[in-house]
């Protein structure tokens, strides 16, 4: 048995730390618990929970089966929790028609794209997979589980800081 | 950058101490010296005194980050500040009390030339069996009179994958095997691969690693590398244990999110050193370190940090113009 105990997160598990200020406004860090944003969101909604200018993470809550998505960049799925959440993807006959090239974030795909099967990658925690520009995705979790999502801010990106994040000071 | 600041060309090596072993160092007007317990920093009208410990595992970091980005403070005193191609070295520049009464020193360099007498320094001052990088309890010691070398240490690259690990032709995975063992504080990480199931003439496309895994490998600390790209979003995981040895004064906002384990945060004031706020992390929080102020983290249990960097060319540019945000969300 390890002497040490290595502490994750799970999407019902977790215990989150905050914002000491001394002299500062807590809302500067903007401060949330990943665990926390995707317990509290629907399926599949994709909840940013960091941005830098353009660039966001997104919080998932993966549970069932997601629409399809593409993307005209590359994007990352991490799956932060014990429960396996599996990716399939999708060769698009013709990204062009589904997804404008010049567009940044993933996108959500009316119905199953027209394309060939790549294959198919199940995570489990810590694991991280490829969703490649040109393809389509999708994800299927039969428990809940958070996925993290490396992406642009785009269509299916929500913004809701008010909410999720913290906006007092921690008691130390 | 503030201006008129002339470009330092002199350099110098001196001959290894008689009593130490060391050798000694100029760049521009700052001296360097070590010797048994402490590196010794002088400059027209000061000095400074750094604990050979603190100092060496700064000056590992400064070099293998290639000055990062913004202000490495090594201690409350001196520091570098980088300018993508040219860097301050400065005495009491970010201190309040140097700075209130005019004693503050700030010489500018080459990046390049500045970073090769860094690096001669960090070859010359870092004895057999002591390692920069890593943890206090996985390395032997710092102190005594010149005793061999580690350049095997010291010259480590630090990593940057082009896409993600683990695809063809990037960065490849750690194991036993290619000389990463699972680190004493990880053991318990599961280290089982993602299935992965790829129809043929997508094996460049369809991927996955452990990330987990992949970090509990990792043999250095504090030592943030690219694991995948998404333009110029890079996430940048590292392994943390004992405390980030320098203050990091970030020049644009950047984000942690905790992975594992626990990570707590002293912010000071960027310019002056005054404290602002403490942020505990904890396994799932994400937080984001505003622009105007230096961070340092202490990590008792080794944990997982990711570190999330913006690296568009375009930020310096802004953070010239005083266009770029402190804080990267209002709410």
């Amino acid at each position: 048995m390890s002497q040490y105990e290595t502490v994750f997160g799970a999407i019902d598990d977790f215990k989150t730390g905050g914002v000491i200020a001394i002299d500062d406004d807590p809302k500067n860090y903007v401060f949330s618990n990943v665990y926390e944003v995707a317990a509290k969101s629907a399926p599949w909604e994709r909840v940013a929970v960091g941005k830098n200018f353009e660039y966001v993470i997104e919080a998932m809550r993966a549970e069932g089966t997601s629409a399809w998505y593409s993307c005209a960049h590359d994007e990352f799925a991490l799956n932060m929790d014990d429960r396996e959440v599996t990716v399939e993807l999708l060769k698009l006959d013709d990204p062009d028609s589904l997804v404008d090239q010049e567009s940044e974030g993933g996108h959500k795909l009316a119905g199953e794209p027209a394309g060939r099967k790549m294959g198919w990658v199940k995570l489990r925690r810590g694991h991280m997979a490829l969703l490649p520009v040109g393809s389509a995705y999708r994800f299927v979790a039969e428990a809940p589980a958070c996925v993290l999502i490396q992406t642009i801010q785009g269509p299916e990106t929500i913004e809701r800081w008010a909410d999720i994040c913290q906006s007092v000071p921690m008691s130390a | 950058m503030p201006d008129s600041l002339p470009l330092q060309s002199e350099f110098k090596v001196n001959p290894a101490d008689n009593q130490t072993g060391y050798k000694s160092f100029q760049a521009g007007s700052f001296q360097f010296s070590r010797d048994e317990y402490f590196a010794h920093i002088s400059w027209p009208g000061g000095q400074h005194t750094i604990p050979a410990d603190s100092f060496m595992r700064s000056l590992m970091r400064d070099v293998a980050w290639g000055f990062f980005y913004g202000t490495v403070n090594f201690d409350p005193v001196f520091g570098t500040t980088n300018y993508y191609g040219e860097v301050d070295m400065f005495a009491g520049a970010t201190n309040e009390a140097y700075k209130a009464v005019g004693r503050d020193y700030t010489e500018r360099f080459k990046a390049e030339d500045l970073m090769q007498i860094f690096k001669e320094m960090v070859s010359d001052w870092t004895n057999e069996g002591y390692d920069p990088f890593a943890a206090p309890m996985e390395t032997g010691q710092a102190w005594g009179v010149k005793n061999g070398d580690n350049d095997e240490a010291v010259t480590r690259q630090r990593v940057t994958a082009k896409r993600m690990v683990g695809l063809p032709g990037d960065t490849p995975l750690r194991s036993d095997e290619s000389g990463y063992p699972v680190n004493r504080m990880f053991a318990d990480v599961d280290q089982g691969e993602p299935e992965v199931h790829v129809e043929p003439g997508f094996e460049n496309e369809v991927s996955g690693y452990n990330l987990f895994a992949y970090l509990s490998r990792s043999d250095v600390t504090w030592n943030p590398s690219v694991c995948s790209v998404v333009q110029e979003s890079l996430f940048c995981p590292t392994s943390e244990e004992f405390t980030l040895p320098v203050e990091h004064g970030n020049d644009r906002c950047e984000w942690f999110c905790q992975l594992s384990d626990e990570i707590i945060w002293d912010i000071k004031d960027g310019n002056t050193g005054r404290n602002r706020a403490k942020v505990l992390m904890r396994a799932g929080d994400i937080a984001c370190m505003p622009a105007d102020i230096r961070h340092q983290g202490f990590s008792n249990k080794r944990s997982m940090l990711l570190v999330w960097e913006n690296g568009s060319p375009k930020i310096p540019e802004l953070i010239r113009e005083g266009k770029a945000p402190n804080v990267a969300v209002k709410f």
